[in-house]
């Protein structure tokens, strides 16, 4: 017998699993606490400095750390109906919302969520809803993102040039064509009601079927596509977005039983505080550099997707429980 | 009362195998050292040990299956560059749970057409498509489907061990991971000599939700659009406590 050794140090597979470890009720996962906070602080910062809501990182990211995708949907939906309430108190405070615009968006993203929450429910049950949220992702982040380098380049190198011309105020289209004209005093704006309608009804799909506000379609559609003055344009979004996200939330968790309270939560905690630290960040970068910064996050998750979605899956098979 | 009574005769027997081996006694006693586990917020997953003793020398297998459902397989196909889900099979009553371990090797103490009547091993697992027997083509389906079990922990991937101390007592460890699926579990335990069982048991196991994250999942279940309207107002709640903090700056 040679001397007594200390036994080596062998993993204990209860500490190595992380003391902070949460069971997530609804998701029927453990996940780390300090993961799910840090995310939630990572998205609220983007938030933050970009004025959306960051949905489009969140659901993806969710999915990737092992929720399942129908939960991390829903899910989203849940925590983006706080983030949004945070949001829109710190606007309200500023006078930039406009309540009139926000309820005219909200009317067409009703209507708009019902639908998408029966598309989804409809396709998870044939088996496409994960090909439906990754095709809708690439598409819209791909465009989005696109179109906005394009014009935030542009509008950089303008920026440099001594003596740039100036933009027109106000540029007039078909769309100014449409029936239906409301005025906005807010936004300083008489438009064809229709136009809202219509955007807040494509939104609420949006909602329903990504997990998503919409707040990166919302916010350059508003701009470009409405004419809104850019000041009002992050409440009056965010405003809609507590009610689309609220709705896509209370249906989800009748049709389809995939609203992880908990999940929102701590989402929501570790989102808070990094949208407060975002906005005092973003409130020092220039417009633009701030949209090519976006712009260059948003197609780096459309490529991820798209490769994801083209390379030759490492498994050919998937299983899902029979509802 | 007469369950707890057996209960505690099984107890007794178990006790009076230790000290001699009576003819009359029961050729196999088993027990878990629980009967429940319970999945609360901190879960991280357990083990329960399943022991017990034999009336003389023999093999024992003991299979853990979990509460069945109807799982649906899909293969996915390139579309246009894509990958999407083309084909499916469902398979009915497929446990979502299985474990088995034994004291030898399984090919060495039993039959196949043992492990065939009584499922013993992954390969023998009875997985039959909802839409009628299985046929030749239906095969990769059930193998892609026991893989993915085995990748999610849900199925063993190997043959546990049943440790036998001297020649009638035995025990093994039971591990459930995180992911370990809730409802009513049954051990089946079989003793078997000369390659054919010659007795079993069978003990139930609850895997079960309890406290906070049981009643947020029950509510969530039964109640859904009040779940839905508190999980709308919590956040809400939330949202303008977390910016009350912030609202001078």
């Amino acid at each position: 017998m040679g001397p007594v050794r200390a036994p080596p140090a062998l993993p204990n597979p209860s500490t190595s699993a992380g003391p902070m470890e949460i069971y997530l009720p609804i998701a029927e996962v453990s996940l780390d606490v300090l993961v799910l906070l840090a995310l939630g602080g990572v998205v609220g910062f983007l938030s933050g400095v970009f004025g959306v809501g960051g949905g489009f990182l969140l659901t993806p990211f969710l999915i990737f750390i092992g929720v399942p995708p129908t939960v991390a949907v829903a899910s989203s939906a849940n925590q983006l109906v706080g983030a949004s309430v945070s949001g829109v108190l710190a606007h309200w405070r500023r006078g930039n919302v406009d309540f009139k615009m926000g309820g005219v968006l909200l009317a067409g993203g009703f209507v708009g969520s019902l639908l998408g929450v029966w598309l989804f429910s409809l396709l998870r049950r044939v088996g496409q809803i994960e090909l439906v949220i990754n095709l809708s992702y690439i598409l819209l982040l791909g465009t989005l993102g696109g179109l906005m380098l394009i014009e935030g380049t542009r509008a950089f190198l303008r920026g440099r040039k001594p003596g740039a011309g100036r933009r027109k105020l106000h540029q007039h289209n078909w769309v100014h064509g449409l029936p239906l004209k409301m005025r906005f005093r807010r936004s300083k704006l008489y438009i064809s009601a229709l136009l809202p309608l219509g955007l807040g009804f494509f939104i609420g799909i949006l909602s329903a079927i990504m997990g998503v506000g919409g707040g990166f379609v919302m916010v350059p559609a508003m701009i470009y596509t409405l004419g809104m003055p850019t000041a009002v344009v992050p409440g009056t979004s965010l405003f809609q977005i507590i009610f689309v996200a609220a709705t896509v939330t209370i249906l989800q968790a009748i049709n389809n039983r995939t609203v992880d309270l908990v999940l929102a939560l701590l989402l929501l905690v570790g989102g808070v505080i990094g949208a407060q630290i975002g906005s005092r960040m973003g409130s020092r970068l220039r417009g633009e550099q701030l949209r090519i910064m976006l712009a260059l996050l948003v197609l780096a998750v459309a490529i991820k997707l798209t490769f994801d979605m083209t390379a030759t899956p490492a498994h050919l098979y998937s299983t899902a429980f029979v509802q | 009362m007469r369950r707890a009574a057996a209960r505690a005769l099984s107890a007794l027997a178990l006790l009076a195998g230790l000290a001699a081996a009576p003819a009359a006694a029961e050729p196999l006693v088993a027990d878990l050292t629980s009967h429940l586990i319970g999945i609360t917020g901190s879960f991280t997953g357990d083990s329960v040990v399943l022991f017990g003793a034999t009336d003389g020398p023999g093999d024992v297998v003991v299979v853990v299956r979990g509460p069945e459902r109807d799982i649906v397989v899909r293969r996915k196909r390139q579309v246009a560059g894509i990958w999407v889900n083309a084909k499916e099979e469902t398979f009915a009553a497929v446990p979502s749970f299985y474990r088995i371990a034994s004291s030898r090797p399984l090919d060495a103490i039993t039959t196949p057409a043992v492990r065939a009547f009584h499922q013993l091993g992954v390969d023998d697992l009875r997985l039959v498509p909802t839409r009628g027997p299985l046929r030749p083509e239906d095969q990769p389906f059930r193998a892609a489907l026991i893989e993915e079990q085995q990748r999610d922990n849900l199925f063993g991937k190997t043959v546990g061990k049943v440790d036998f101390l001297g020649d009638r007592l035995f025990r093994t460890t039971i591990r459930f991971p995180s992911n370990v699926p809730t409802g009513a579990y049954l051990v089946q335990v079989f003793l078997i000599r000369d390659k054919s069982v010659v007795a079993g048991q069978t003990t139930p196991l609850a895997v079960s939700k309890i406290g906070l994250d049981a009643e947020v999942y029950d509510f969530a279940d039964r109640r859904s659009a009040a779940y839905g309207v508190i999980a709308v107002l919590t956040a809400m709640v939330a949202g303008w406590l977390a910016s009350l903090p912030f609202r001078h700056a």
